[in-house]
């Protein structure tokens, strides 16, 4: 499988003075059509992470490659064609005056002719199932509504990887359910590699792998399993507990013997079957 | 101190073009020292409900009794403000309102509008610091240095440094991180349990409804559906999720083990502590049967 | 506070006037307001009545608004309206006290003052209500393309102008938060001497401002990271179509004008 983003070696400094680098010698890769959520406390460099890898942050040290392009000054432009990138407040990325000027925006950035735009925010519109709100105006758009303007105007501009920079967090648990779907759909149909940074339980366990940071550097890598098998160790790392996490915890209260590796639900279930029969 | 709803209804800009009712005819309450959260998806009515309980919003009909000032659109306008202490609220994303050069400064505002001096607001402030989880150091510190979750415990202390008798926390934890929400929320409860405060809790976490909150009003489309304890209410998962609400994850399981195993959980677990106890019966049982 | 605005805001419909390209509404706009000054007696006063009332019927929304656009500058205009009165000197006197001398030029002075004020808000009003921000800055940007000659950055003004417009809704949400979160906090905003309201007005615009920034960085962000560097290159999705009913308007408008030349005195 190829990468399609590889990332070697970043250190970063917000500020020269800083003692502390935003990021200390970071690597990680993502290959094609990969989905990877990057875990970790506010404040461990996730963001700043994200932010390198279409430069809209330039790496004190370290090598950014996306698509098979150096990141450079004069890759920057064709990179960003490449990377799509929602951010977290809904209302700081919606651009145009109503929902297809929005999608329109990235477009018009490219110079893209008016024939072919036309068709694209249709399309893009209708794969986030926003079409018939193509005249509103953003005020009149719940949060997960403007998330998913943001994720069309992206799917409008044909990317191969998209970056998910805690869009969900701001939005409630019906937002953050109808985005989440959003992305799994597009991701499908369009074949993107994803990179979400999260807090949020569901959105990392849909990823193929999991990176955990802390203090700007990467602490840790997994599988979503591997990663939530922690147990309460999840919340100093950022995350979310998932509920049979919780529910295990409590039962070893009572001083019921479960086992250590991560249960799903429907895992935690057949357990319990097979605790019940063997009784 | 009680706050009580009777037939309240509110409309926004009456009498203009644009006029939209809000509220119809409303009945609530909320009783002194209890834990009520106030539930309802996007737009049905809360934030209007919120802006009540202190009387930012007078009701365009019917009337809200907060203690033993009843308010109802007649009322004048001078005077409300002696409410506003007794009820503090902490808006979503309460970092929005911060402004001064200081720490100690921002949080003393408040007890200042109130009549404290400086010092005594400074003294105040100083006080509340460690209760927020943050130290003496941040006194002087510029509050627009701080990190995200800073600035939010430094809003919260300057609500609660107006001493009220009922919070109201509209969304508290909405953007921090898991470790981040969970010490604001037991900050609250702490609150709540040692120093008998009324809190009011407006949220989408259902968890932390079933967690926290000894009485709940679900609000739709501006009226009041239903309103008790949550152990009650919980238990109608199909109407909850045709209000676009959930339940609390450890009610969905409990749901899903009654259907699996023929369980009868009673009462209705609200906490994966309380699912697990019942949980150790029955399985303490099934051993039993196998005698 | 906030609520009571109503200039400036947009009423969607499907009238005739909803329907005109903005350019032809913007040029009538300004057109009307050069033309007015040509009006001169009762006559001249008449057309342009009858013609913005005509125009008030088409746009099909309700005179109630027209009157609310009126409202908030009545003090004004009738301020105005007495300098007139009292400054115009004439013939015809019809009461003296002192100093003060109303004569039968000035009071007809007074009126027509009166109704320029109100035929210019009316007619203002009509394109603000029927053309939605955003076409209005597309007009505008039409109409300054000449500029770009002499170097002036017309793309980039109308960027603005349609960013600044489509944050205005949320820029009020904002204002009203935090309003209610000083007020929660004990502040009384409009009450007090004027020491006391100025003061006031810190704790909520400190809060606005670093707010506005950080929205601006935020919104800055992300069009980088959507690929806008600038106008160059740049295509445009909106495109304006000039109709027939344009053009009948555009002659609407050169009529009204040559009445206005032969009826004036």
């Amino acid at each position: 499988m190829s990468e399609i983003i590889n990332v070697e070696n970043v250190t970063y400094r917000y500020d020269d003075e800083d003692q502390r680098a935003a990021l200390q010698d970071v690597s990680f890769s993502v290959t094609k059509g990969e989905w990877v959520a990057i875990i970790g406390p506010n404040g461990s460099g996730k963001s700043t992470l994200a932010k390198t890898i279409n430069g809209l942050i330039e790496p004190d040290n370290g090598d950014v490659t996306v698509g098979g392009l150096a990141l450079n000054e004069k890759n920057v432009w064709s990179i960003r064609e490449m990377v799509g990138m929602v951010f977290q407040n809904p209302d700081n990325q919606f651009v145009g005056s109503t929902v297809q000027d929005d999608v329109a925006f990235g477009l018009e950035n490219l110079g893209i002719p008016r024939e072919e735009m036309i068709e694209r925010v249709r399309d893009a519109l209708d794969k986030v199932n926003m079409l018939e709100y193509a005249e509103r105006e953003p005020a009149r758009l719940s949060g997960g509504q403007k998330q998913r303007v943001a994720i069309a105007g992206i799917v409008a501009l044909r990317p191969a990887i998209m970056i998910l920079d805690e869009a969900t967090s701001m939005l409630d648990p019906q937002g953050r359910e109808e985005v989440l779907r959003t992305v799994k759909e597009v991701k499908e149909q369009e074949n993107l590699s994803v990179l979400s940074i999260t807090h949020d339980i569901d959105e990392a366990a849909a990823a193929n792998r999991v990176l955990v940071m802390r203090d700007g550097q990467m602490i840790q890598e997994g599988t979503p399993e591997s990663i939530f098998s922690y147990g309460e160790k999840l919340i100093e790392m950022g995350l979310d507990l998932p509920f049979p996490e919780r529910l295990k915890a409590s039962l070893k209260k009572q001083g019921i013997d479960v086992p250590q590796d991560y249960l799903t639900e429907e895992g935690m279930v057949d357990w319990l079957w097979t605790y019940v029969s063997k009784k | 101190m009680d706050i009580r709803f009777e037939e309240v209804g509110y409309t926004y800009q009456p009498g203009t073009p644009f006029q939209s009712r809000a509220l119809f005819d409303i009945n609530l309450s909320i009783k002194d020292s209890s834990f009520t959260a106030l539930v309802g998806h996007t737009g049905s009515g809360k934030s209007t409900v919120l802006q009540h309980l202190n009387a930012l919003k007078k009701p365009t009909s019917g009337q809200v009794t907060i203690g033993d000032r009843v308010i109802t659109n007649f009322s004048e306008d001078k005077g409300l403000k002696s409410l506003r202490k007794k009820v503090g609220i902490v808006f979503q994303f309460p970092e929005a309102q911060l402004f001064e050069e200081t720490v100690g400064k921002d949080i003393a505002f408040g007890p200042k509008n109130f009549g404290l001096t400086e010092e005594e607001g400074l003294a105040k402030a100083r006080e509340l610091l460690p209760l927020v989880g943050l130290d003496e150091s941040f006194m002087e510190r510029s509050p627009f240095d701080l990190s995200g979750g800073q600035m939010r415990r430094v809003a919260i202390a300057g609500v609660l440094a107006l001493e009220p008798e009922v919070l109201v926390l509209d969304e508290p934890t909405a953007g921090l991180d898991p470790q981040g929400r969970k010490d604001v929320m037991d900050m609250f409860y702490n609150l709540y349990k040692n120093q008998g405060l009324t809190v009011v809790l407006v949220t989408h976490q259902m968890d932390d409804v079933a967690t926290y909150a000894d009485h709940m009003i679900v609000l739709e489309k501006g009226t009041v559906m239903k309103e008790g304890h949550p152990r009650d209410l919980f238990k109608e998962a199909g109407w909850l999720s045709s209000m676009q609400l959930g339940v609390p994850s450890t009610v969905r399981f409990a749901h899903e083990l009654e259907e699996k195993f023929q369980w009868m959980f009673d009462p209705l677990p609200l906490t994966t502590d309380e699912l697990a106890e019942q949980m150790k019966e029955k399985l303490a049982d099934k051993a039993g049967e196998s005698l | 506070m906030m609520e009571k605005l109503i200039f400036g805001r947009y009423i969607p419909g499907h009238s005739f006037i909803h329907k005109l390209d903005p350019r032809s509404k913007l040029m009538g706009a300004i057109w009307f307001i050069i033309i007015i000054f040509l009006a001169n007696n009762w006559l001249t006063y008449l057309a342009l009545t009858v013609f913005v009332l005509t125009a008030v019927k088409l746009s099909e929304i309700n005179p109630k608004f027209f009157i609310n656009g009126v409202k908030p500058l009545i003090w004004l205009i009738l301020f105005t309206v007495i300098l007139q009165i009292l400054f115009t000197s004439g013939q015809t006197i019809w009461f003296r006290l002192g100093p003060v001398v109303i004569s039968q030029e000035g009071m007809l002075n007074g009126v027509f003052i009166f109704m320029r004020f109100v035929l210019i808000i009316f007619m203002s009003t009509i394109l603000t209500l029927t053309t939605m921000p955003l076409s209005l800055t597309d007009a505008i940007e039409f109409l300054l393309r000449p500029l770009n000659a002499v170097k002036v950055p017309v793309h980039e003004i109308a960027l603005m102008l349609s960013i600044a417009l489509r944050f205005v809704p949320t820029l009020m949400d904002e204002t009203e938060k935090i309003m209610n979160a000083q007020r929660a906090r004990g502040i009384d905003f409009g009450e007090g001497n004027i020491y006391q309201q100025m003061k006031s007005i810190v704790p909520l615009l400190i809060p606005l401002f670093v707010s506005s920034f950080n929205r601006a960085e935020e919104l800055a962000t992300a069009m980088e990271a959507r690929g806008y560097k600038g106008g160059e290159g740049r295509t445009k999705y909106r495109q304006l179509a000039w109709e027939n009913r344009d053009t009948i308007v555009m002659i609407a408008f050169g009529l009204l004008s040559v009445g206005l030349f032969l009826l004036r005195t």
